[in-house]
């Protein structure tokens, strides 16, 4: 089976336009959302409390609200969470004290509301929650450096930064989804997040790997009709493998417990805008660094000279020429 | 047979053989560790107050001065204790080499000399060893707790500057929960304190500053609410000095008591205390609350005294324990809590293992319709790096959270990708009219460079995952690195030892169809 005609090449930059309009519209309008709308923190970032409680049947949620405000505890949320049994109960202040369990605590106001499990307890201190805040940035920009290092050694600078130029677009799309859907921002959402600069990261690289070999093997002159070449060579493999990873989120997202459901939608955002990018952003990127095929065969013509040279001198000094 | 089959063969053996266990939760071997939101119970991050630390250490000092200046009859007053420092009047300028000589003989001192007032504080690196020691020592004292506790496989580590992270697994009710929480939290701080028989009668009445004015502080009774005493702020002795504590019974009302046990120099302190003090009363301070204060009617040697007070025989044990496992120099406070009931925790394994079967089958099915039997060799190599990635884990004890089993499953996913690199490259080179054997070759070696790439720049976003990652996410970040190692091994080098074994067949057959899913140009 296959899906694409063998060997065609597909005129990827000449509908380039309309691709990148598309996506300045997306990038634009996420930015905006995230400026307006900006991120929900979950109680991970933000520190807070949240309790999830099953009922043996459909959940009282007015009960359960009047019995925590009578309690004192103040703006509390109650939403119901995959299933009309299952509840969760937010509020940001979160108990220091090792004395007092906040579960227990729950339970005793909830007791004579119906059957019930408190399931889960999370409280994470507002110190944490800043440690949290910090490391996961400083994830972030740390795993982006050394993507940043390692292409710039491997390629060339301008590849490292269109690679990181489009990893950009890919995370500042998946925020602002984030942001759309008011997903709460946790751990796993940051995990996802790294993810999908991991993914995109792979499409775009195998790209450029392609447009290196095309750079160095063919004939063509032209940027543009080298980024169509390695665009539509790599195209099935992208395709693919776009299709078995998304075979696996989706069925995280519908199978894998509401527990993963944020996770798993934020990926399947991700691997979308992932695959799109690495096929128009990246490339494009490239040309608005004005990478310039000539001086990179110079540059490469330089490099083979050089060990070439080296080469020989080498052979020349173990026959001990020199 | 050739070497790189070789390779995938002991990949497989050594990825069965050691993934079993794990699979089948053996008794015996190494397995994968399930993470709390697997199993269920008690995570906590606990923030440890070191401050608090070094104004203990400050009392301690005090204390011990104290103790000896008596000891040599050296005249101090105005003797007042602050949270970083504590200072005095020597009477009689004379003596100010012997209080030098004392001072002396503690280590890490700043001494302030003003006129005939001195102020003692600890200097900067004996401030930072103290905080040092002092989350080492919470870190051993709560595992101690924790341990004679009774709970299985309890996690204590310490993490960062100030934190210690605890895991317990298995703590289903709320009531273990509490007790555990209570157990860790109790800083168990026993100190031995003079009570101020001159000024007792007027405790109930006495504000703190007027206490304070005396060298003293008001202290509640553990038993009576709002009964104060007003007590020496110097203790007589702390409760690092206790070697042993144990619950008894008092023979006169059948309620816990708790014995403890002094070391020597504590029993020498507290004998000399007794001895010199007959006729007044000494306060049993148990985390600044009073237990009892009873009268000393004579000296007290052999260094041992009990607490007694209402404890509940449970709250007694727990006592004990605390006491028996050392103070916490520093009082700890819960910076991060999670907890998972054991219902939630089956679930999430249940509908994730589901998850993994289902994204692996359409997987699998999905690679053999498009590419035939080379869709089969991915699908082995696939299939052998799940393997790999469980043996792996299971033999590192690394721990398994619900993100990692969300890598796993997205790993199966994104697993076949060099495969998929290689089998295009394949065809590719068999569209350029190459012969089967030479296509194979070139397929992997033009595939190469792109897939240590991208596979190496993924492997940068994990290890950035798990250094800077907590918990969950780090776990993902492990389940990650591992499967992208595992898809370099069995996918680059193993499949390419099955294609190696199997080119003089693909040769014979003729059909492309069969072998890569793809109809040449002129075969059948």
């Amino acid at each position: 089976m296959q899906i694409f005609d063998k060997g065609k090449i597909y005129d990827f930059m000449g509908v380039r336009h309309l691709f990148l309009a598309i996506s300045a519209i997306l990038f634009v309008g996420s930015i905006v959302l995230l400026s307006t709308w900006g991120l929900k923190f979950g109680i991970d970032f933000s520190g807070g409390t949240l309790i999830q409680v099953k009922y043996d049947k459909a959940a009282p949620l007015d009960d359960i609200r009047k019995r925590l405000d009578k309690a004192g505890i103040e703006g509390a949320s109650v939403t119901e969470f995959g299933s009309n049994e299952e509840v969760t109960i937010r509020y940001s202040s979160s108990n220091e004290s090792l004395g007092s369990d906040v579960g227990a605590g729950i339970a005793e106001i909830l007791d004579g509301s119906g059957n019930f499990e408190v399931r889960k307890v999370d409280v994470v201190g507002p110190k944490v929650g800043e440690e949290l805040k910090k490391s996961g940035l400083m994830a972030i920009i740390v795993s982006l450096a050394g993507i940043l290092i390692y292409i710039a050694v491997r390629f060339e600078w301008r590849f490292a930064l269109a690679a990181i130029a489009s990893e950009i677009h890919d995370v500042i799309i998946t925020m602002g989804f984030i942001s759309l859907m008011q997903i709460d921002v946790n751990l796993d959402t940051l995990a996802a997040i790294l993810t999908v600069i991991g993914y995109s990261l792979n499409d775009t690289i195998i790209v450029f790997d392609r447009v290196r070999e095309g750079v160095q093997e063919s004939k063509e002159n032209k940027l543009t009709a080298v980024i169509n070449e390695a665009v539509s060579r790599t195209l099935s493999r992208t395709i693919l493998t776009s299709l078995t990873t998304l075979i696996a989120v989706f069925v995280l997202f519908f199978y894998g417990g509401d527990m993963i459901h944020d996770f798993s939608s934020i990926m399947v955002v991700g691997v979308v805008v992932g695959t799109f990018s690495s096929v128009f952003i990246a490339a494009q990127a490239l040309i608005w660094l004005r990478f310039s095929i000539e001086h990179y065969r110079a540059d490469l013509a330089e490099k083979k000279r050089l060990k070439k040279e080296k080469e020989k001198m080498r052979a020349m000094y173990e026959k001990g020429i020199v | 047979m050739n070497f790189k089959l070789i390779v995938l063969i002991v990949t497989f053996i050594f990825s069965v053989v050691f993934s079993i266990p794990s699979f089948l939760q053996l008794e015996k071997g190494a397995k994968i560790n399930l993470g709390l939101d697997l199993q269920g119970g008690l995570h906590m991050v606990l923030n440890v107050k070191l401050e608090e630390a070094i104004s203990s250490k400050i009392k301690s000092v005090a204390a011990s001065l104290s103790y000896s200046a008596k000891k040599d009859d050296l005249l101090y007053s105005n003797f007042a204790i602050h949270d970083k420092d504590f200072e005095f009047e020597i009477l009689d300028p004379d003596e100010a080499p012997k209080f030098d000589a004392i001072l002396a003989k503690i280590p890490g001192l700043n001494i302030t000399k003003n006129g005939n007032t001195w102020i003692v504080s600890l200097t900067e690196s004996e401030a930072a060893a103290t905080k040092e020691y002092a989350i080492d020592q919470a870190v051993e004292t709560i595992r101690n707790r924790i341990d004679q506790f009774g709970l299985s496989e309890p996690t204590v580590a310490r993490q960062g500057k100030e934190d210690i992270l605890v895991e317990i697994p298995g703590v289903k009710s709320a009531e273990d929960k509490q007790r555990a929480k209570d157990l860790i939290g109790s800083s168990a701080h026993l100190q031995l304190m003079a009570v101020d028989s001159k000024r007792q009668d007027r405790a109930q009445s006495m504000s703190d500053a007027e206490a304070a004015k005396y060298g003293d502080i008001l202290l509640e009774d553990a038993k009576v609410e709002g009964y104060k005493y007003a007590i020496n702020q110097i203790p007589v002795l702390d409760g690092n000095m206790i070697v042993d504590a144990r619950v008894a019974f008092d023979p006169n009302n059948n309620q816990p008591i708790i014995n403890f046990t002094l070391n020597s120099e504590g029993a020498a302190i507290f004998g000399d205390f007794t001895g010199a003090n007959v006729g007044e009363r000494l306060a049993i301070v148990l985390d600044n609350k009073v237990y009892s204060a009873p009268n000393i009617n004579e000296r007290i040697g052999g260094g041992s005294g009990q607490i007694s007070g209402g404890f509940t025989p449970q709250e007694a044990h727990d006592v004990a324990i605390a006491l028996r496992s050392g103070a916490l120099l520093a009082p700890v406070v819960l910076g991060e809590e999670r907890s998972i009931g054991p219902s939630l925790g089956a679930e999430s394994i249940a509908q994730s293992t589901f998850a993994l079967f289902l994204a692996g089958a359409l997987v699998i099915i999905f690679m053999m319709v498009y590419y035939g039997l080379a869709g089969i060799i991915a699908n082995i190599a696939l299939i052998i790096n799940i393997l790999f990635l469980v043996a792996i884990m299971a033999l590192f004890g690394a721990t398994l959270t619900l993100p990692g089993m969300a890598g796993i499953v997205l790993t199966v996913g994104m697993a076949v990708d060099a495969n998929v690199i290689i089998n295009e490259r394949i065809r590719e080179a068999l569209r350029q009219g190459n012969s089967v054997r030479v296509s194979i070759k070139k397929g992997y070696e033009n595939a190469m460079s792109a897939i240590i790439d991208s596979n190496l720049t993924s492997l940068i976003t994990s290890v950035a995952l798990y250094a800077y990652g907590t918990g969950p996410v780090k776990g993902f970040a492990v389940t990650m690195g591992i499967g992208i190692i595992a898809s370099m091994i069995t996918a680059i080098v193993g499949t390419h030892g099955i294609f190696d074994f199997l080119t003089p067949n693909i040769e014979k057959s003729k059909n492309a169809k069969l072998w890569f899913g793809y109809k040449l140009e002129g075969s059948k």
